[in-house]
């Protein structure tokens, strides 16, 4: 009980800091007064501490077992395994919230920490438009969604424990921290932007501080939809790791808006335009994490009528809409300031290529934007329940993607301003790897089409790159670090490409039944399932089954696909098993489970290893390219 | 240069205009509906060649295990007869609420690709004869990815 009431205290201690630290700072940034920017920073400290203080309140409450706290008596139980009680910090909506606030306040203190030598009223401005944020995430904490509301008498003795799916596999531990780390991040840069706007002014070095700081929280964002994905794969027993749905794109949303970003931001330090554009895609994607939590933790998608019963629905839609405002007028105001007289370059140049990137991220993000909204709207607007297939996705998205990729190839092989056609010329060698992509598919099966068209493109854009990477190392690994970093996360990026394209087109399925003893042939394989088995755990229990996998009669391995039955919980969740080698997966989804016979749906999926691969290498890569700067800064 | 920028703009406008007009169309194409069987009944009309999805319980002594499996979804007031060539999850059977996503045969029946149980916290399997809740059921095919990627 005690636990319950400091935590409370301490919400409401933060709520004050942030409240009063974002009234000091914005006054600061009008008065210019240095006095006010550092009772702004002090203030923003004192937010920081109370959030964090206020976390391990609630882990400890967790910890302990405290069933008079009434989160913990929701989501806590004796028998769930320690790990797995230390993460049930954000498997339900007040936790996530609090979780959200600790991760906020996390970024301010770095962020604090890094500029802490800096008076300047331009910083002001952004400390208080962060703990602008941190104070209505305190407010939902202590109004809609309060983390630590006690229960009242009498207090249980045990609790339901977390949900199934999150103790069911490790990656759903690492997973959502990522995540937060991607969309609560993207404040850090809207601050700066805001900041940007609200002075009229973003020079060479808050542009780097700028793009630094939405780095991070992108790279964050592209870790979590990678391990998201995965998850799903080695999870959820459909063969597939993407379906197009809600959440995942609604995370997916602000990475396209942030990638598109970055680019941009490359061009005002070269040339001096596009400085309103970049500042205008930092707020669309801050504003799209926001409405990415909304979506997914209002409960909207079971019915748009629904959100209204949820306890935060309307007061963040009412946040998204103030935030929404604020952002358009603020930018209306400003961006005539921002946009200098720059040069653009030729049609043909390494401009036109950054301005078509962005071209083709902003259509990639409306047509997802369009078809994740649409059923929203149809519900609200006209009564009828729809979603939007998956082929609208595929349709737009591969077309799409391919030019992508086609840029990420042309793009860094001009040059910036005019061209000459000496430059033009060289094109050539990267394109007969791109045929020499294409004939090593054909060789392995992939007969043209979009296929075809990626590889081509993949090849092409692989030479170009590797080209780049051999002059950067050239030039001296510290001096040339953050392009490094950019040409690696594009090596990944075109690997993922190239896996995603691949297994999408060339996956086989097949569902069967299988008795005792029986063996199945299927791609390649001989599988025989041998017997099952049923293992009782303290939280679950497992029912397995043993399928042995041989290859030209001989003994390759053995997979244990189940079904595990959490108690409280009226079906099992599936646990695929997978094979993985560098060519293929095969991937045993387990139906349904009787000693005599079992219904198993099998996949071999190509290549689909590298998917993961490549975004190992995104993110190596945006650490490269982020660390050196970050130490220099 | 004052030329060249608004040649810019329009050639971005004009990009711009023709992606939103291609996704609208093709949004339009591939719209998914829900429905119950007696929403089915009165929109038969759209429902030819579309995607459907179908809510509603398994109709008692309506299973025929084979292969295809098929049985009959009802609402309380109309029925829906379904077939597919899936294994069934575990935990289907009589009573069930169930989700089938699929087209509508020439014959009426519908043809299901993907089916699947009700089964998240909330939801409960309706007493005999209360029909089970629409909207949560409805939440069915989002449920495991949603809680998937929620953060």
């Amino acid at each position: 009980m005690i636990l319950a009431y400091l935590g409370m205290g301490l919400v409401l201690v933060a709520l004050v800091f942030a409240a009063a630290g974002a009234i000091a700072g914005f006054t600061a940034g009008r008065t210019e007064s240095v006095e006010g920017v550092k009772w702004a920073r002090w203030l923003g400290l004192g937010f920081c501490a109370c959030m964090m203080l206020s976390t391990i309140t609630m882990e400890t409450a967790l910890l302990r077992h405290d069933f008079a706290v009434r989160y913990v008596a929701q989501v806590g139980s004796l028998s769930t395994p320690t790990y797995i009680t230390i993460v049930s910090l954000w498997s339900s909506l007040e936790g996530s919230i609090l979780f959200w606030g600790f991760v906020l306040a996390t970024y301010i203190a770095v962020t604090l920490a890094l500029t802490h030598d800096r008076k300047s009223p331009a910083l002001a401005d952004a400390i208080a438009t962060w703990l602008a944020v941190g104070a209505f995430f305190c407010f939902l904490m202590v109004g809609p969604a309060n983390p630590f509301l006690p229960l009242s008498s009498p207090v249980p003795t045990d609790g339901p424990g977390p949900n199934p799916l999150l103790q069911n596999h490790i990656l759903m531990v690492v997973h959502p921290p990522m995540l937060y780390l991607g969309y609560v991040g993207m404040t850090i840069p809207f601050g700066f932007a805001v900041a940007a706007l609200l002075r009229g002014s973003l020079g060479a070095a808050e542009l780097k501080e700028l793009r630094n700081a939405l780095m991070v929280p992108w790279g964050f964002l592209g870790v979590g939809i990678t391990l998201g994905a995965w998850w799903a794969y080695e999870v959820l027993g459909w063969g597939g790791y993407w379906a197009w749905d809600p959440v995942e794109n609604a995370s997916l949303l602000p990475w396209l808006t942030a990638t598109a970003a970055l680019h941009a931001a490359m061009l005002p330090s070269r040339r001096g335009t596009m400085k309103g554009w970049t500042t205008i895609l930092v707020l669309t994607s801050f504003l799209l994490t926001l409405l990415g939590t909304f979506m997914t933790r209002s409960g909207v998608f079971n019915s748009v009528h629904s959100f209204s019963q949820s306890d935060i629905g309307p007061t963040f839609l009412g946040f998204i809409a103030v935030v929404l405002v604020f952002s358009v007028v603020l930018v209306a105001m400003r961006i005539d300031r921002l946009e200098g007289e720059g040069e653009g370059g030729a049609v043909v140049s390494r401009e036109s290529a950054f301005l078509l990137n962005n071209l083709l991220f902003v259509a990639l993000t409306f047509t997802v934007f369009v078809g994740t909204t649409y059923p929203l709207m149809a519900e609200a607007l006209r009564g009828v329940k729809v979603s939007v297939g998956e082929p609208y996705y595929n349709q737009m998205a591969v077309p799409l993607g391919a030019a992508i990729l086609f840029l990420m190839g042309v793009g860094p092989a001009l040059p910036w301003g005019q061209p000459s056609a000496e430059r033009l010329r060289k094109l050539a060698y990267p394109l007969g790897l791109g045929f020499g992509f294409v004939a090593l598919g054909w060789l392995g099966g992939v007969h043209g089409g979009w296929p075809s068209v990626t590889l081509f493109f993949a090849g092409f854009a692989s030479h170009v790159t590797l080209a780049e990477l051999h002059v950067a190392f050239a030039a001296g690994f510290s001096r040339q670090s953050r392009r490094i970093g950019g040409y690696i996360v594009h090596a990944g990026i075109i690997l993922m490409f190239v896996a995603v394209a691949i297994s999408s087109a060339f996956r086989i399925d097949q569902e069967t039944h299988l008795a005792k003893g029986e063996t199945v042939e299927f791609g390649g394989y001989s599988l025989t399932y041998v017997a099952a088995e049923k293992i009782e755990e303290s939280n679950r229990e497992r029912q397995v089954a043993h399928i042995d996998v041989r290859k030209q009669g001989a003994l390759v391995t053995s997979l244990d696909p189940a079904l595990n039955i959490y108690p409280g919980m009226g079906a099992p969740i599936g646990t695929p098993a997978v094979y993985t080698t560098a060519e293929h997966d095969l991937y045993l989804s387990l139906m349904s489970i009787e000693p005599e016979r079992i219904g198993v749906h099998m996949f071999r999926t190509p290549l689909i290893v590298w998917l993961w691969v490549g975004g190992g290498i995104v993110a190596l890569g945006t650490l490269l390219a982020l660390i050196p700067s970050r130490v220099r800064a | 240069m004052k030329s060249q920028r608004i040649f810019a703009i329009g050639a971005i406008v004009v990009a711009i205009g023709g992606i939103a007009w291609i996704a609208l169309g093709n949004l339009g194409e591939n719209l998914v509906y829900y429905w119950t069987p007696a929403e089915l009944h009165q929109n038969a009309a759209k429902a030819a060649g579309a995607t459907v999805r179908l809510g509603g319980m398994v109709k008692t002594g309506s299973i025929v295990q084979g292969t295809p499996l098929t049985f009959e979804v009802t609402d309380g007031t109309d029925t829906v007869k379904v077939s597919t060539s899936e294994i069934p999850p575990a935990m289907f059977r009589e009573g069930i609420g169930v989700v089938v996503e699929g087209t509508v045969a020439a014959d009426g029946s519908f043809q299901s690709k993907r089916l699947m149980v009700k089964h998240d916290n909330e939801y409960r399997a309706p007493k005999d004869g209360k029909m089970p809740d629409e909207k949560a059921m409805f939440g069915t095919l989002d449920d495991a990815a949603t809680t998937a990627a929620t953060p």
